[in-house]
């Protein structure tokens, strides 16, 4: 039963309205996230990345996927984690916002999860401060718990720099 | 055709098909108001539109049948069928007399009296009278050239349109006449300023579809940009292809990609051309705006615009189009003389402005010239020193053509009055603004009583420009073409390599010395280590100011696609956005304007500013300072502090007069005295006396030199100190033993009430270097105190007002006596006092009170506020002796 809306039209706080949601999942530091899938455009391997000089911390550089430069943020660093090990090969997940291209770099990606409304839950008023504000709610999973991330916020760089 | 005409033509055309459906549907719903507010809508945009080009035929027709429709529309006139039939046979009449604009780009000669006059009786309510014959012919309106011909002045009067022409026009269209009727009136032109000779293909027969309809069709701009920007693409991985192939000779691909390179640039000239709009378009308003301007100014003023048909980009045209609309009413309001002026002076009543533009080498080139008086050197000089621009010394150096450069600063107006047009001191530097951001430069040239010419450069289009690709710390950066003027290689073992002064980077450029920005360091990327083989500096200019970058690598030029940065980076200055090179890879863009900005036109920031802007760094005493070199009473070098020196003026000896036995001079309405160095008057015996001017509110003095030596920036630390009065001591400046003046010496020798006695001692250094807190409103006396307390072995952090000393306290700044000026705006020194004894952390802090006004009384508030001591402005040995014991007394307290 799972109702196609529009990506544009969806908003992040009408989460409860379908019975279920469709998610693109991925690994940061072992935590799961996700995000909605049909804001989710591109997942791309390891890229070749210009760097950026005097942007925020967070922008890792910026990437052509096929024509477009898409700016890469460092999800990690976002989040306020440690610097993925140099060694270890991240993936990126390109989402679209008001026009422009934006790549996630995660960890790793995985499989897209179709989640109950029913199992979602507001932010625990524990959780960090920081994390909270990038976060919308979390979902009960069997095995583990799955952030959702607040992907217009995670892009703002207005709020907070 | 005129493009205006053409226009007007093709939206015309669409609305009166739609307004023959609409009559239709409005018979057949007479009462439908939504019909009706539409018909009367296109009906009154026609009208206004005719009125606007100068066609009184269709005007007055449009008008009439706007009468009737708005009687329709108000309820005043039942719509029957005949009042339609009446109202489409004047669209009918409008169709005919449009078909002969097309053709012979003048409206048919007739009148239309008939059908006006069945309109207006259909308004009036009276009966309608069958279709009368062909009305008698009319000649012209003399309305005519009202709108456009007192603006438009074209060169020439156009042939008249060959009577034969205007025989194809339709039905109740009326016999042509020879215009030669007698009359030697204007002829009545279409609007067409730079009407063409051309004309429209003749289409025979009246009645039929508007062939300058069926050859345009509109186009969705978007969809042109989504069309560019394919192109763009294309054009990138066609470069990309190149690259590939450069080098293999024996390439099979090298034939076809041959062809589709061919194509692929075919491809972009044809896309880019349908972005391509004429300067005229962005012309259009001008002579109107001329005119008006010569009405109210009562100046007669001839506009010129050559090249109108030159076409450029319309995302450039629609950017230039206020500039030049701004530069224009510059030259006819302060540019051209008023008409009595230009007659006095010889020159042609008639001012001319001239607009010319033309393409030179992938720019397009645009000149806006006139033939009036020239920009005002004078004036601009005065005002740029006194809008702090510019220092005195640095102006005398400065060609003319870089003091008109002047005029493109924020601020800046010279005019005297102002006026309704320009005078406000916005606009140029606007001007300037918006033509760099287009990636173009705006250059002025100016003859004093002949005109100036401003001429503006821009590129044919934004969306693919030349960049030059150059290296640093492994990353590729593009730097626009268009500003870079030329490369420099420097090698370790060049000539001339890049020297520092006090770890700013510059070169020595064929006599020049030329600023350098290491990019390295601009843009963080990494420390520069030590020495290279070998690197480039990119000499680029931004407006008249030339800069060197210096990079690792210079690659080549390539064609790139300028793409606007991720709102998230926006704000970094220093790039004007990002593209895909050839491999495939994503570059930065260096945007000059951004690296000028950052790295600050240090050089034009001269006198009072630089001083405020030092002081308001908390100047060390070891911090650079400008000096100014001169001599005065012998050969050897002698230096004060620039800050000091209000100005640099050279007197008339002959204006010198002697008052008291003492000289002076009538300075800016003010008598000033003049002072000579060692107390001996020497004048020269006739020409100018180069004068060190002092001034502190409303004092001014005047410091006789023989000679001004230099201004040089250099740390001022007085090596040896001097025990003669009105010397500091002597510092090496700029590699010279110079003996560094003290001006405060002087001061109290020109007035009894600005300084008292100020005999030459120095509280010894025997301290190790404590830290005074100087607040005091005046930068005159924070600049004097400053060297002498750091002469004195103090260091010394001075700020302007007790807000800014208390923020120093909020920074956790630590000091062991403050001294307080009294008197200052804002938060005096009494209640300075007070709080600072309030709080803990500053509490225990010695303070000591300076102010001209040491009476019994202030010194009694000055110590119940909490002021450990209280000295007299003026009195520095006292100053030099409190500070000594307040500190000696406070350590050993602590």
């Amino acid at each position: 039963m799972n109702q196609i809306v529009p990506a544009g039209k969806r908003q992040s706080t009408e989460l409860a309205a379908p019975e279920t949601q469709d998610f693109v999942t991925m690994f940061i530091e072992g935590q799961l996230f996700g995000i909605p899938v049909l804001t989710v455009q591109d997942v791309l391997g390891p890229q070749k990345i210009t760097r950026i000089p005097l942007a925020p911390r967070e922008v890792a550089g910026s990437l052509n996927l096929r024509g477009r430069i898409v700016t890469a943020i460092d999800v990690r660093l976002r989040l306020g984690l440690p610097k993925r090990a140099e060694e270890k090969k991240g993936m990126s997940v390109v989402v679209d916002m008001g026009g422009e291209l934006y790549s996630l770099m995660v960890d790793s990606v995985g499989e897209v999860l179709s989640l109950p409304a029913a199992k979602f839950e507001r932010n625990p008023p524990t959780l960090d401060l920081h994390w909270r504000e990038f976060s919308i709610g979390i979902y009960r999973l069997d095995d583990k718990l799955l952030v959702v991330l607040d992907v217009g916020k995670l892009l703002d760089f207005t709020r907070n720099e | 055709m005129d493009d205006l005409l053409s226009e007007f033509l093709t939206e015309t055309s669409e609305s009166i098909s739609v307004l023959d459906v609409a009559l239709v549907n409005l018979e057949q719903n007479p009462n439908d108001p939504q019909i009706l507010g539409n018909i009367f809508r296109l009906v009154h945009t026609i009208k206004g539109t005719c009125g606007f080009l100068g066609l009184p035929r269709l005007e007055h027709v449009a008008h009439a049948g706007e009468n009737v429709l708005g009687k329709f529309r108000d309820g005043e006139l039942e719509v029957t069928p005949d009042a339609v039939t009446l109202i489409l046979q004047s669209i009918d009449r409008i169709k005919s007399i449009l078909s002969h604009l097309e053709q012979n780009e003048c409206e048919p000669e007739g009148s239309d009296i008939d059908l006006i006059e069945r309109l207006n009786a259909m308004a009036e309510g009276r009966s309608v009278g069958s279709p009368s014959a062909p009305p008698p012919p009319s000649p012209p309106m003399p309305t005519f050239e009202s709108v456009v011909a007192a603006a438009a002045a074209p060169s020439a009067p156009e042939p008249e349109p060959e009577p034969a022409a205007a025989a194809p026009a339709p039905a109740p269209a009326p016999e042509p006449e020879p215009v030669k009727s007698g009359v030697p009136a204007p002829t009545p032109q279409p609007p067409a300023v730079t009407a063409p000779v051309e004309t429209g293909v003749p289409a025979p027969g009246g009645e039929k579809e508007s062939a300058v309809a069926a050859q345009t069709i509109r186009v969705n701009v978007e969809l042109l940009e989504n069309l560019m920007t394919l192109v763009s693409e294309l054009v990138l991985t066609r470069n990309q292809l190149l690259q590939m192939v450069r080098g293999k000779d024996d390439s099979e691909f090298a034939t076809p990609l041959q062809r589709l390179s061919h194509i692929t640039t075919d491809l972009q000239e044809g896309v880019m051309k349908t972005r391509m709009q004429p300067i005229g378009n962005a012309w259009a308003k001008l002579p109107r705006i001329v005119r008006d301007l010569s009405v109210e100014m009562n100046k007669k003023i001839d506009l010129q615009m050559l090249g109108a048909e030159t076409e450029l980009d319309r995302q450039v045209l629609e950017l230039i189009k206020d500039p030049l609309t701004h530069m224009v009413r510059n030259s006819a309001d302060h540019g051209l003389e008023p008409t009595d002026e230009r007659k006095r002076i010889g020159k042609p009543e008639v001012g001319k402005i001239v607009l010319n533009a033309f393409h030179e080498g992938g720019h397009i080139i645009i000149e806006i010239s006139d033939d009036g008086r020239g920009l005002n050197l004078d004036r601009i000089k005065q005002k740029a020193l006194q809008n702090g621009l510019v220092g005195e010394s640095e102006l005398e150096t400065m060609t003319p053509q870089q003091i008109y450069q002047f005029i493109f600063r924020a601020g800046f107006s010279t005019a005297e009055k102002v006026t309704s047009v320009s005078g406000r001191g916005v606009g140029m530097d606007v001007v300037r603004t918006n033509i760099e951001k287009i990636g173009g430069t705006v250059e002025l040239k100016s003859q004093p009583g002949k005109g100036s010419t401003f001429v503006i450069k821009i590129p044919l289009t934004l969306a693919i420009v030349s960049a030059l690709i150059v290296e640093c710390a492994v990353e590729r950066f593009a730097i626009p073409q268009i500003s870079v003027l030329e490369l420099v290689r420097v090698t370790a073992n060049s000539e001339h390599g890049i020297e520092m002064i006090n770890n700013a980077p510059v070169l020595r450029l064929r006599d020049r010395l030329l600023p350098l920005v290491s990019l390295k360091r601009l843009l963080k990327l990494a420390e520069d280590n030590g020495e290279q083989q070998e690197t480039f500096i990119v000499v680029t200019q931004v407006g008249t100011y030339t800069f060197g970058i210096i990079v690792d690598r210079v690659f080549d030029t390539e064609e790139i696609v300028v793409k606007p940065v991720a709102p998230i980076l926006r704000h970094i200055s220093m790039f004007s956005g990002n593209t895909i090179l050839g491999d495939g890879s994503v570059i930065m863009i260096l945007d000059p304007n951004g690296i000028a900005g950052a790295t600050g036109e240090s050089g034009l920031l001269g006198g009072a500013q630089a001083a405020e802007a030092q002081v308001a760094r908390e100047s060390h005493a070891d911090a650079k300072t400008s000096l100014l070199v001169f001599r005065a009473g012998g050969e050897d070098l002698k230096a004060v502090p620039l800050a000091l020196v209000a100005r640099l003026e050279e007197i008339e000896v002959k204006d010198i007069e002697h008052s008291h036995g003492k000289p002076m001079v009538q300075y800016r309405g003010h008598l000033m005295p003049l002072i000579a160095i060692d107390g001996i008057m020497n004048f020269r015996e006739e020409g100018r006396q180069p004068v060190l001017v002092f001034s502190d509110r409303e004092h001014t003095m005047g410091l006789v030199v023989d000679e001004i030596v230099d201004i040089v920036e250099d740390r001022m630390k007085v090596e040896l100190s001097a025990n003669n009065p009105g010397i500091i001591g002597t510092a090496v400046i700029a590699g010279k033993a110079t003996t560094i003046i003290d001006a405060g010496y002087y001061l109290p020798q020109a007035f009894g009430d600005w300084f008292g006695r100020a005999d030459k001692e120095f509280g010894n250094a025997e301290f190790h270097q404590p830290r005074i807190l100087l607040v005091d409103d005046s930068p005159f006396f924070r600049n004097l105190l400053t060297p002498l307390l750091s002469v004195a072995g103090y260091e010394v952090i001075s700020v302007e007002s007790a807000d800014r000393a208390l923020a120093l306290r909020e920074q956790g700044n630590e000091f062991d006596v403050i001294v307080s000026d009294i008197e200052m705006p804002g938060m005096s020194g009494f209640e300075f006092a007070s709080a600072v004894r309030s709080d803990a952390r500053w509490g225990l802090i010695p303070m000591v009170a300076l102010s001209s006004h040491a009476t019994e009384k202030d010194f009694e508030r000055g110590r119940q506020v909490g002021f450990n001591d209280y000295i007299a402005k003026f009195d520095r040995d006292a100053l030099l002796q409190t500070l000594a014991s307040t500190i000696a007394a406070n350590k050993g307290a602590a």
